[in-house]
């Protein structure tokens, strides 16, 4: 092949110009852009610096005086704390007080009280996952486009999802606790119905993806809504369901804990309580503990997701 | 068709035993999960104290919440042990501090009527006798005796007790009579004193006439115009805050949007380190990996606590709480997006000689911006929804306040205006974020295209 060069006539230079006028008027877009970028954040961080209680720079050299208290004299004492184990520098002030937190099963065998408030924690987000896999399921084959027993039933439906994943869960949890006494109960209806919207709506747009030569073949033989569903339908999404689900623990694991801060019971209470009051060791068993499990749930739940779905189960999901 | 005879059967199970003899967990594993979930509920059932919990809960109070979230009461009480019946409004009524409200009527005989929902539920009563009408039953009280006593039979809507009783007129609120005062509670549909407080001189004004008075009206406040005026009395309403609320708002996208665009901007030179096929080094890769873990792990919540304590409560420590998650979460997307880019512009680029920075610039950056810019966008979105929350620990934003009027109890219309206001923000954002990260997509989408043209 040979390399032809012509000279650049007058068209090609017609196409040079434009084309550096494009890229121009493009890099000014970009300037103007990345400017009103920067002067956002500037104002945005002045704004969010007044309104705060303590400023910025005021309390910037401070920040490693607040770190001093979070470690502890003992580094014994995180373990004592984590294990209700008695420490020897108690005197008797809440921060030394590991042993009060015993839960006793039988005899002498306790459970420590940080174990019990994380499996608190745990069973709220798994029994509010629950709460909204249940009820996503049905709802979800009533709002997809493709299996839905009614149109005008679908567009309530998914209204009704929409709304309750709308809905801050502080909201819902705090007309529930005016209800059923603020605790975890209150936090499980919370999440639960959040779930519901939030599985719900990845739920039905799976469903408006399967094959429907399933479908058909049951439509065929005359099976009624709810034998289609079951025998079309579900068999070819539960373990996408079933993925989403997982990743919904997750989250859900997140804000339940957030939720004990606010009241919700569990661990998030006593992180909050440790961390005003500023309990060096308990505070850093406590964020451990939390750490450590998070980890765990997360890990478990991506190796389980990839052994229902494969790698897709990776793809970033609301 | 004939039916299957045996060795038919047989010879159909031995070519499939895959479907005829399923392992054992094949088979009863699905049962066995569903075991497993109910004991677990159980369990869970025992965990929490349910039954209980349920027994001490009260479900009467929620459609009484729910109603106080759109309509407001009034309740005022009327004294019959004294020379006139007169009405006596609690402080701070929404009707203002001289109220003479239509419902209430005095007859030329000194009786007393009000009208709680019209003439159909009604009650007019002197010192002796009150006569309640609702549901299309009249029904007479005699107050003389010492304790009110009904004349003829007792309709369901009405209840006895020993010195009082008690007409329940349903939403439209309710009469309670006993020998010594009259206490009545008509419930209004609606907002109370939304645009202004009974303390602002434009109180009780209809809108034309509030109009006529900034437009062309003398001022009401010597030295300030009646437009800073109404400004004025409606920013610092006293009853809906109406200031302090849209100010905390603001905070609560302040926060979002501060908290994931610098930690945009952190994460976004940390990704092409954390990325295995940008920077060779497994060691750099892998601990910036984990850094990027640790940081999404130690949740939000915990940040904000920490943030909270350091800079005081506020929208700076709510901020830093969302920027520490985001260095996480937009560095692990950021550093994934990038492991997936096509090699072949970049080896085009190194292929010219171009240096490392100009390799990154004009080899990776064109295929990763958009995906870049869509995964921080959504991340914007879900901040907006977990500001909210954070902010109910003190991390600053609407939280907190919405937070704290739900704990009260007692202002449900409050709570719902927050609640309408976080509402509309949440959706204002999402249909933003969704209608960039469509128009984004279709740049991606385009850009495929054209490398698939290409080969």
């Amino acid at each position: 092949m040979t390399l032809s060069v012509t000279a650049p006539s007058g068209a090609t230079h017609q196409m040079a110009d434009a084309w550096r006028r494009q890229t121009s008027l493009r890099r000014l877009y970009t300037a103007i852009g990345v400017g009103l970028l920067i002067t956002a954040l500037g104002s945005t961080m002045w704004f969010a610096d007044e309104a705060n209680a303590g400023h910025f720079f005021d309390r910037l050299p401070h920040l490693l005086d607040f770190l001093s208290w979070l470690v502890p004299k003992d580094w014994n004492d995180v373990w004592r704390a984590m294990f209700d184990i008695a420490s020897p520098h108690d005197t008797g002030t809440q921060e030394f007080n590991f042993p009060l937190g015993r839960a006793y099963v039988w005899g002498s065998f306790y459970i420590p009280e940080y174990f019990e408030l994380m499996l608190t924690t745990l069973n709220v987000a798994l029994v509010s996952t629950f709460i909204g896999f249940v009820f996503a399921v049905p709802f979800s084959f009533i709002a997809a486009r493709n299996l839905t027993p009614h149109p005008v039933l679908r567009l309530i439906v998914k209204r009704l999802m929409e709304l309750l994943r709308a809905f801050p869960e502080i909201v819902i949890a705090g007309l529930f606790a005016a209800i059923v006494s603020i605790g975890p109960i209150a936090a499980i209806i919370a999440i639960g119905l959040h779930s519901i919207g939030a599985l719900g709506k990845l739920f039905y747009e799976i469903n408006e993806n399967i094959d429907m030569r399933a479908e058909e073949g049951l439509r065929a033989v005359g099976a009624n809504w709810f034998e289609r569903v079951r025998f079309a339908g579900l068999p070819q999404v539960l373990p996408n369901f079933m993925s989403y689900t997982l990743l919904r623990v997750e989250i859900n694991v997140r804000i339940s804990t957030i939720m004990g801060a606010v009241g919700g019971g569990g661990i998030g209470e006593e992180l909050k309580l440790s961390i005003s009051r500023g309990f060096g060791a308990k505070t850093i068993a406590l964020v451990l503990l939390l750490f450590t499990t998070i980890f765990i749930v997360d890990q478990f739940s991506a190796w389980l997701r990839r052994k229902l779905v494969g790698e897709q189960a990776f793809v970033m999901s609301a | 068709m004939a039916t299957m005879t045996a060795d038919q059967i047989q010879s159909i199970e031995e070519r499939f035993p895959q479907v005829f003899q399923r392992p054992f967990h094949k088979r009863f594993g699905p049962l066995m999960l569903l075991g497993g979930i109910f004991l677990y509920l159980l369990y869970a059932l025992w965990f929490f104290n349910l039954p209980q919990v349920m027994r001490e809960s009260h479900w009467e109070r929620l459609p009484l919440f729910l109603t106080q979230w759109i309509s407001y009461d009034v309740q005022p009480i009327f004294r019959l042990d004294e020379p006139q019946i007169t009405a006596k409004y609690p402080r701070f009524s929404v009707l203002g501090p001289n109220p003479d409200p239509d419902w209430v009527k005095t007859n030329a005989d000194g009786s007393v009527t009000i009208l709680i929902d019209g003439t159909a539920k009604s009650i007019t009563f002197t010192k002796t006798q009150a006569t309640i009408i609702a549901n299309g039953e009249t029904v007479a009280v005699a107050l003389g005796t010492g304790k009110p006593l009904i004349s003829g039979p007792v309709p369901g809507w009405i209840t006895a007790h020993e010195d009082e009783v008690v007409a329940d007129m349903g939403f439209a609120g309710e009469a309670r009579v006993a020998v010594d005062r009259v206490r009545i509670r008509k419930r209004f549909l609606g907002w109370a004193n939304f645009v202004f407080d009974t303390r602002s001189p434009f109180f009780g004004k209809s809108a034309s006439e509030v109009a006529s008075l900034i437009v062309s009206g003398p001022e009401l406040k010597p030295g300030t115009s009646n437009l800073a005026l109404a400004g004025d009395n409606i920013w610092n309403n006293a009853q809906w805050q109406h200031g302090d609320v849209w100010t905390k708002l603001l905070q609560t996208i302040v926060m979002a949007f501060l908290g994931t665009m610098l930690g945009g901007i952190v994460a976004f030179p940390l990704a092409f380190f954390a990325a295995r096929n940008i920077t060779p080094s497994r060691l750099v890769n892998q601990v910036l990996k984990r850094f990027f873990d640790f940081m999404r792990s130690i949740d939000m919540l915990i940040w904000a606590l920490f943030f909270t304590r350091a800079f005081g409560p506020g929208p700076l420590a709510g901020s830093a709480a969302i920027f520490f998650t985001e260095v996480g979460t937009l560095g692990k997307t950021y550093s994934e997006a990038l492991e997936n880019i096509d090699d072949k512009p970049r080896e085009g680029i190194i292929s010219t000689g171009a240096n490392g920075l100009l390799v990154q610039r004009y080899g990776v950056l064109p295929e990763v911006v958009p995906v870049f810019i869509s995964q921080t966008l959504y991340q914007w979105e879900s901040n907006t929804r977990g500001a909210t929350i954070i902010g109910a620990v003190g991390a600053g934003g609407i939280g907190l306040k919405l937070w704290e009027a739900m704990r009260t109890n007692s202002n449900w219309a409050n709570v719902f205006y927050m609640v309408l206001l976080i509402l509309a923000v949440v959706f204002i954002f999402d249909n933003i974020s969704n209608f960039l990260r469509r128009r984004l997509s279709r740049t991606i989408h385009d850009y495929n295209r054209i490398q698939a043209e290409q080969g």
